[in-house]
């Protein structure tokens, strides 16, 4: 008896259909959400084609030191994530606990991290319409590059929020034997799940955090 | 193809309690859920339309403040755009179909599917709440910076409602894809579809490809509201005009979801009530797919004299003019099918006729616009009100209707009223051309729309209008008094009334809860009525 | 257009395309419906019609009814391509008129200095020129009798010309919703034989726009910078209006309209090369129709012609 004969769904013939279907469902959902982030990046290319100034100015006001370590800390937890998924399809079950918890909490660092970028720049009055205390001839234009930068963050921390709630679940049910070797499909889509955030984060870094620092 | 399974429990029996409606998962009750709702939401957008009417009988504003009259019209573009056009034939026709005509036993996600019905429920509140509390002044389109700076209404609950109903959208969407993509029954090849499958892929398609622009686009306008800064403002060098490239590049697609499906309605209701193939299946398939896939790349013929540049202009007209011909090829073929066909008028075919005339009526005046030329005069005027109006009320509403005629034995086990229902779809065609032929005349004689009040020499005109205006009113009451009292005493359906073809007629009338007691087998394609 | 006078040079043109629509429109439609109902009526039910054989597909009947429809489309583009391009082209000697928008009235200032609010009185057989920019929201210029509309943003200047052929007085209308007046943001356009037309100039002159904006110039403080004996490092303005001005990130741009509106309004967009970044915004300090002085007196430093292609 295996895992997936409890978890096939009326609707489907069989097990193999329900799982064409759920794997369709979430690239199909994360198409969509590459188009809600295009165009919010669509906006950035706009706005930093008119003010390349401001906007490199701007950017050198973001934290590259907290900006590359949250970098580094999504890009692992893809890693443990993957690696996770991996173990439950070679049968394991207590590593890739362990794997889906260090996720989730590479997650929440990353989460705090963001957090304390929001109160140093909240302190240096970097936020357009709370408080904003720029000075110089940027400073109209800086805020489009804010605006867009919070915007942007603040999504991508809100889907972040999300994957880690849907890390911890899966962590629950892989401890608890729901999935094996041959069924493990929501640990996998919700793994999909987590590479897309990431990937987002690794187009948002450099767009945010390295305008003209390369000088 | 299998005949009528033996009598089962039909899925409105499956429990009656408010509980087993709210939490079902059965992708025709939700299909009924929805209907329930927006039927709600079109009369409170045709009670809208209705008192700007009665404001336009007058060149005078003396029936409303011109505050009020600017709600009135804003209220009445975002009820009937996002809370009625958007969802009506996917949501209520095509969560009930889309199983049943691929020989599923339910959508994909039962759930999402239900979870997308709070979505636009939660989103009609919000919607509903703006209403209630003042109202929004800015149009429909919400252009900034009017929307962001300086309308001094309810804009933030109305754009969270609107975000909040986009989301729907974009799930049933999803929802729509995998189901067709993974749940057809044996031998139902992607040729083989009918129709109006087809049409709910391509609405799919543009629904969650689109929507997620029109989300953002909302939310920038929200975050501009709350905080006084934003990427659409010119004061710091932002740009009013980015906000329209992104509102009309998800709203140009929109209305394609508004037009697609009932497209794919008239499609099945022709080939009924001609008992004939439809002609041309393959050609009609990639005109479905066709406007999809051009629809989004027309977007600025929205904003030819917006301060967009001229070149712009050039490209953006030149593939509006293309996209006439996926158009005009549906509506040479949906009359070619007429061809030797055997054709009876009951309501639904009387209303799948009125759609192909209004149609294109309305496309003809689409290439008036989509000539940079002639646009300039016209864009803003009411020449594009009626325009939109043809195509989407006296296209989609039409084919929404016939629809429902169409399918009711089916929904609801119960026959409705021949006779009203002729006399209301007759009613409806004229009481439709008398409201909004005249406003393609005002519009060209230089009436501006959104006019509150308007020069003397424009009344006449305006008088004919709301004169039909008040016909339509009435056509479209009817068949809720005559639908509604078929319930209780309309006399009882059998499987296949229409003797139409295709596997939702194979199930009785209502089909119990999983449709089909075994997963059908299919063997040939649509619409394969017998030569005489 | 049935009951609109042809009050300008294109609104032939115009309602020749539009009356070719029209009388293809109503082709198709008769014929589409003629076929229609002819149908409906020898194969309903029950007639004697003869309905054997095949005759769900025909490819030469499909591709025709694809490639002809396709081949009108393209031409009918083509046709509206000439007079689209020929409406947002300017003759070099058009006269320029000023137009801003506020809600909910319109305001023109003439180069000589005379002022309207809702009213433009322009000559009879001269092109002229409308540059216009808003005070707040979008608003769009609409006349229908001219056959021309252009909407007119913050922040920003669009463009609209045309040639009267007729005199009168013509209906003027706000075509962009733009608030609760909407609707009365009207006015008219008065077209006068260019004897009269001189004498209503003559009548309502005042300081030139260049002349007011030399003042506005010395009021804003803005010789205390761009003056050669000043201590300030800042461009010089003679001969800017015209010019190609090089910018601090290596590109070039021509000094038109927009440039130097845009330099007053939002100076850090685009910074002189081998200038610092130090002139002040004037953005909320003066209004729209004290910038269209402004550029009118820098138009006036400038031997350069009128540049009429900027807004294409």
């Amino acid at each position: 008896m295996n895992a997936s004969a409890g978890h096939l769904r009326e609707q489907f013939d069989d097990s193999v259909q329900q799982r064409e279907a759920s794997t369709l469902g979430m690239w199909t959902f994360l198409a969509t959400e590459v188009l809600f982030f295009g165009v919010l990046f669509a906006g950035y290319a706009f706005c930093r084609v008119i003010f390349p100034d401001a906007f490199a100015e701007a950017s050198r006001h973001t934290d590259m030191l907290l900006g590359t370590l949250e970098t580094a800390v999504l890009l692992s937890s893809s890693c443990a994530a993957a690696l996770a998924v991996r173990e439950v399809q070679l049968g394991g079950r207590r590593v890739a606990t362990w794997l889906l918890l260090i996720t989730a909490a590479l997650g929440i660092a990353f989460l705090a991290m963001h957090g304390l970028e929001y109160v140093a720049e909240y302190r240096e009055g970097l936020i357009p319409g709370i408080r904003y205390t720029q000075h110089g001839p940027h400073a109209a234009s800086m805020q489009l590059f804010f605006c867009l930068y919070y915007f942007i963050t603040g999504f991508h921390g809100l889907h972040v929020s999300i994957g880690v709630g849907l890390l911890l679940a899966m962590a629950w049910r892989t401890h608890r034997g729901a999935f094996d070797q041959d069924y493990h499909t929501p640990l996998e889509l919700t793994a999909l799940y987590w590479h897309l955030v990431d990937i987002v984060w690794i187009f948002v870094y450099p767009l945010i955090y390295l305008v003209g620092r390369a000088a | 193809m299998n005949t009528v399974e033996p009598a089962a429990r039909s899925y409105l029996e499956e429990g009656y309690g408010l509980r087993s409606w709210l939490g079902t998962s059965d992708h025709k009750r939700i299909a009924i859920l929805y209907a329930v709702a927006i039927t709600f939401f079109f009369f409170l957008g045709g009670l809208a339309a209705a008192l700007v009417r009665l404001e336009l009988v007058t060149p005078a504003g003396d029936v409303m403040s011109a505050e009020t009259y600017n709600k009135m019209f804003t209220f009445h573009g975002v009820v009937m755009v996002w809370f009625f056009l958007i969802p009506s034939i996917p949501a209520t026709l095509g969560n009930f179909l889309l199983p049943l005509m691929i020989g599923a036993r339910d959508m994909a996600f039962p759930r999402l599917n239900l979870f997308s019905w709070y979505l636009y429920i939660g989103g009609g509140i919000f919607t509903l709440a703006c209403l209630l509390l003042g109202g929004v002044d800015t149009g429909w389109t919400f252009y900034t910076p009017f929307s962001t700076m300086f309308s001094n209404s309810r804009v933030m609950l109305v754009v969270v409602g609107v975000f909040v109903v986009g989301f729907s959208s974009i799930f049933t969407g999803l929802n729509f894809i995998v189901t067709i993509h993974t749940m057809r029954a044996p031998g139902m090849t992607w040729f083989r579809l009918p129709l109006f499958v087809w049409s709910m892929y391509a609405v799919a398609l543009v629904m969650v490809l689109a929507t997620p622009v029109l989300a953002m686009t909302l939310a920038l306008i929200g975050l501009e509201r709350l905080f006084g800064v934003g990427i659409f403002d010119p004061a710091l060098g932002g740009d009013p005009l980015l906000f329209q490239h992104f509102f009309w590049f998800y709203s140009h697609p929109a209305v394609y979801i508004m037009v697609l499906p009932a497209m794919g309605v008239v499609s099945e209701l022709i080939t009924a009530g001609v008992r004939r193939r439809i002609f041309g299946y393959r050609f009609m398939v990639y005109a479905i797919v066709g406007i999809a896939v051009v629809g989004f790349l027309v977007w600025g013929h929205h904003m030819f004299v917006s301060g967009q540049s001229m070149y712009a202009g050039i490209v953006f007209s030149i593939l509006s003019f293309l996209i006439a011909v996926p158009s005009a090829i549906k509506v040479f073929n949906w009359t070619a099918t007429l061809y030797k066909g055997d054709i009876t008028f009951d309501a639904p075919m009387l209303y799948a006729l009125g759609f192909v005339g209004l149609f294109m009526l309305g496309g003809l005046t689409g290439l008036f616009l989509a000539a940079t030329a002639l646009d300039v005069s016209l864009t803003d005027t009411y020449f594009v009100v009626a325009h939109f109006h043809y195509i989407m009320v006296g296209g989609s509403v039409m084919a929404y209707l016939g629809g429902i005629h169409f399918w009711w034995p089916k929904i609801t086990g119960r026959l409705y009223s021949e006779a009203w229902a002729r006399f209301a779809a007759i009613l409806m065609f004229f009481g439709f051309n008398l409201t909004f032929f005249p406003q393609y005349i005002l519009g060209w004689e230089g009436m501006p729309r959104r006019y509150h009040e308007y020069l003397p020499q424009y009344q006449v005109l305006n008088v004919l209008s709301s004169a039909g205006a008040t016909i339509l009113a009435v056509s479209y009451l009817l068949p809720l008094g005559y639908l509604l009292w078929s319930l209780r005493h309309g006399a009882r359906a059998g499987a296949n009334p229409w003797r139409a073809q295709g596997l939702e007629w194979t199930t009785p009338s209502p089909p119990p809860l999983h449709n089909f007691a075994r997963t059908p087998q299919v063997d040939g394609g649509p619409y394969a009525y017998e030569q005489p | 257009m049935i009951g609109l006078p042809q009050a300008s040079g294109f609104a032939g043109r115009v309602d020749a395309l539009f009356d070719t629509l029209l009388a293809l429109s109503g082709v198709v439609v008769l014929g589409v419906f003629a076929v229609m109902i002819w149908f409906c009526v020898k194969y309903r039910h029950g007639s004697a019609a003869d309905r054997h054989g095949e005759s769900h597909r025909h490819l030469g009947i499909e591709l025709a009814w694809t490639l002809i429809p396709m081949a009108m489309f393209i031409g009918l583009f083509a046709w509206s391509v000439k007079l689209w391009v020929v409406l947002r082209t300017p003759p070099a000697d058009a006269t320029p008129v000023y137009v801003i928008a506020k809600q909910w009235m319109w305001k023109v200032q003439h180069v000589g200095g005379q002022r309207e609010i809702n009213t433009l009185h322009v000559p009879l057989g001269q092109p002229v020129r409308l540059v216009m920019t808003s005070q707040d929201v979008i608003h769009s210029f609409y006349v229908p009798a001219f056959r021309v509309k252009q909407d007119v943003l913050p922040d920003r200047y669009t463009e609209l010309w045309f040639t009267a052929t007729q005199a009168g007085n013509f209906d003027l209308f706000c075509a962009e919703f733009c608030g609760t007046d909407h609707s009365r943001m009207g006015g008219s356009v008065v077209v006068q034989a260019p004897a009269d037309f001189a004498q209503w100039l003559q009548a309502h002159a005042g300081t030139g726009l260049a002349a007011q904006g030399a003042v506005l110039f010395r009021r804003f403080g803005c010789s205390g910078c761009h003056d050669p004996h000043s201590g300030v490092h800042a461009p010089d303005l003679d001969g800017l209006y015209g010019s190609t001005v090089p910018l601090d990130d290596g590109s070039q741009v021509r000094a038109d309209e927009r440039y130097l509106h845009d330099s007053i309004m939002l100076p850090q967009l685009q910074v002189a090369a081998g200038y610092a970044p130090v002139m002040p915004s004037y953005q909320g300090r003066i209004d729209e129709s004290d910038v269209l002085a402004l550029v009118a007196y820098l138009k006036s430093r400038s031997t350069h012609p009128e540049i009429v292609d900027e807004y294409r």
